[in-house]
């Protein structure tokens, strides 16, 4: 650990703490704060980018790092807070199915993430190539939180995670992805986001309710008709 | 030489067990004098801690006559484990000879003889509020010593040793690093103390509501000398809390050689660490609002997870790195 530079040993920190958000976003019930911690996440991965960009001299990084930031910590939690408030659920408190036995799942996914990833950190990668096992930990996470959500916001925070997950481990094993595909991969994020929002509105015109699990009943009860 | 040296070593390890006594109601009277100044009050001077136990001493001490020897029992063993554990962390210097029992398992082992003995005098008498008392206190301590032992377990493992004094040698030896597991071990460990020591939002030590206390609710049939031996006690298990969150993750100032000099340094750095956590707290209870008890569980689950990702962060990220 000590013979790491600093900077080094701070992505470590950071990687860290974006892992806590993911358990954060896991368990919070709130649909405005989810989005806070959502930003926070957001934040905290291009705060990595920025730190890997100045360890390793790799001017490149400082661009991506900048649009992480504005993308993943402004824009795409701005616009879905303006839809949840568009949506009347400013103030939706989601009823979450026993937060203490999702919080011990995610720290067993934890556990099989670094079980996983055990083979490929033997190999001649960076030095902060650990964080994968955290990066992946993070996918899995969000997938986690996509399967524990019925609300089709935190559906999609979740996938926004998922995202950042995977964004993390580029960034830290291999010093980032050409440029251009970053670009790309971000303004597909965005476009995805922008059509979240409408999905949003077609969902709740359908069945007046963004819970998703209404979706399988309604179509129980045509059945049954 | 040697012999010399043992006997200064012995009573350094004596002072500092003489001085923790003394100046847990100290770090009591200072956190209430911020948390008055923050409330804009005045505040009972710091000195008040120590007059209300001298107040304490001299009065009768009332048994109820429904009590057994347990009763009487209990103050006298809760004090003497908490003092027994708060005497041998290091506070003022490592190595010194009572170092030897300032082991982790032995501390978490002190202070659960402790709670143990106060759970029980809080059923002894029969009283409605003591029952309730020990009960909450329980599943509080059963959910806050499995997160303390993990935080515990993080820094050990980073320094190998479960000795205390150990941990602080290593820390202090080892050039600065940033390791995410210590920052992580820090969060659990000052929830669980908050919790333990029941501070707001677990616990308010300022009241005697009959809804929410804990720890008051065990202590209520004591009186006299008795009760100045449990409020001296929960006293110096704040100290205990402080001072092993100043000296394991901020250990700079602990005097590592038994000189005068370097051990009056360390004292100075330690009141003033102690200093700075008590405004901490004090700024924390100010700005909190004290929980449902249901609620109680869920704070104590985060200090676990925070534990639990100490240790993760340490095996994932810091082996091998």
């Amino acid at each position: 650990m000590t013979h790491l530079t600093l900077l080094d040993q701070a992505v470590f920190v950071l990687a860290a703490v974006v892992l806590f958000t993911c358990f954060a976003l896991l368990t919070q019930a709130r649909l405005v704060a989810t989005l806070r911690t959502f930003a926070w996440q957001g934040g905290l991965v291009a705060a990595v980018t920025a730190l890997m960009a100045a360890a390793h001299r790799e001017p490149h990084l400082y661009v991506t790092a900048a649009l992480t930031l504005v993308l993943k910590a402004g824009v795409i939690p701005w616009m879905l807070h303006r839809w949840v408030r568009r949506l009347g659920l400013d103030r939706h408190v989601e009823s979450l199915a026993s937060p203490p036995a999702v919080t011990l799942a995610g720290v067993g996914l934890v556990i099989f993430c670094y079980w996983v990833v055990l083979p490929i950190e033997r190999m001649e990668l960076t030095a902060t190539r650990n964080v994968i096992a955290v990066s992946l930990a993070v996918v899995v996470l969000g997938l986690l939180m996509m399967v524990t959500r019925r609300q089709a916001v935190s559906q999609v925070v979740g996938f926004m995670a998922m995202e950042n997950g995977l964004f993390l481990a580029a960034v830290t094993a291999t010093s980032g992805m050409p440029l251009v595909v970053e670009l790309g991969v971000a303004f597909d994020i965005l476009v995805a986001a922008v059509l979240f929002g409408v999905f949003f509105l077609q969902i709740r015109d359908a069945i007046d309710s963004l819970d998703v699990d209404r979706l399988n009943r309604l179509a129980e009860g045509m059945e049954q008709e | 030489m040697d012999h010399l040296l043992s006997v200064w070593a012995w009573s350094l390890a004596v002072l500092q067990a003489l001085l923790v006594l003394a100046a847990a109601p100290l770090l009591v009277g200072w956190v209430r004098r911020v948390k008055a100044r923050l409330q804009n009050r005045k505040g009972p001077p710091l000195t008040q801690p120590y007059r209300e136990l001298a107040k304490l001493l001299t009065k009768e001490a009332l048994v109820a006559h429904t009590a057994s020897p347990v009763f009487r029992a209990a103050p006298y063993i809760v004090f003497g484990a908490t003092w027994i554990a708060t005497a041998t962390l290091p506070s003022l210097a490592t190595g010194l000879p009572s170092a030897a029992v300032a082991d982790v398992v032995v501390l978490a082992g002190f202070l659960a003889l402790a709670r143990f003995f106060l759970a029980l005098a809080g059923l002894d008498v029969g009283t409605a509020f003591g029952g309730m008392g020990s009960s909450r206190e329980m599943m509080i301590s059963a959910l806050a010593e499995p997160a303390m032992l993990t935080a515990v377990f993080t820094i050990t493992m980073t320094a190998h040793t479960t000795n205390l004094s150990g941990v602080m040698e290593q820390l202090l030896g080892a050039p600065l690093a940033l390791r995410p597991s210590i920052l992580f071990a820090l969060g659990a460990l000052a929830l669980v103390a908050i919790a333990e020591t029941g501070r707001i939002p677990i616990d308010n030590p300022a009241t005697h509501l009959e809804l929410t206390m804990i720890h008051e609710a065990m202590i209520l049939e004591y009186s006299g000398r008795h009760l100045a031996l449990m409020e001296w006690a929960a006293q110096l298990k704040l100290l205990l809390y402080g001072t092993l969150i100043a000296n394991v993750f901020f250990p700079w100032g602990v005097a590592t050689v038994l000189k005068p000099s370097a051990l009056a340094f360390a004292a100075l750095a330690l009141a003033g660490k102690l200093a700075v956590l008590g405004v901490l707290l004090a700024l924390a209870e100010t700005t909190l609002a004290k929980m449902r008890l249901f609620r109680a569980p869920l704070f104590l689950n985060l200090a676990f997870l925070l534990a639990l990702l100490g240790m993760f962060s340490h095996v994932i990220l810091e082996v091998g790195a």
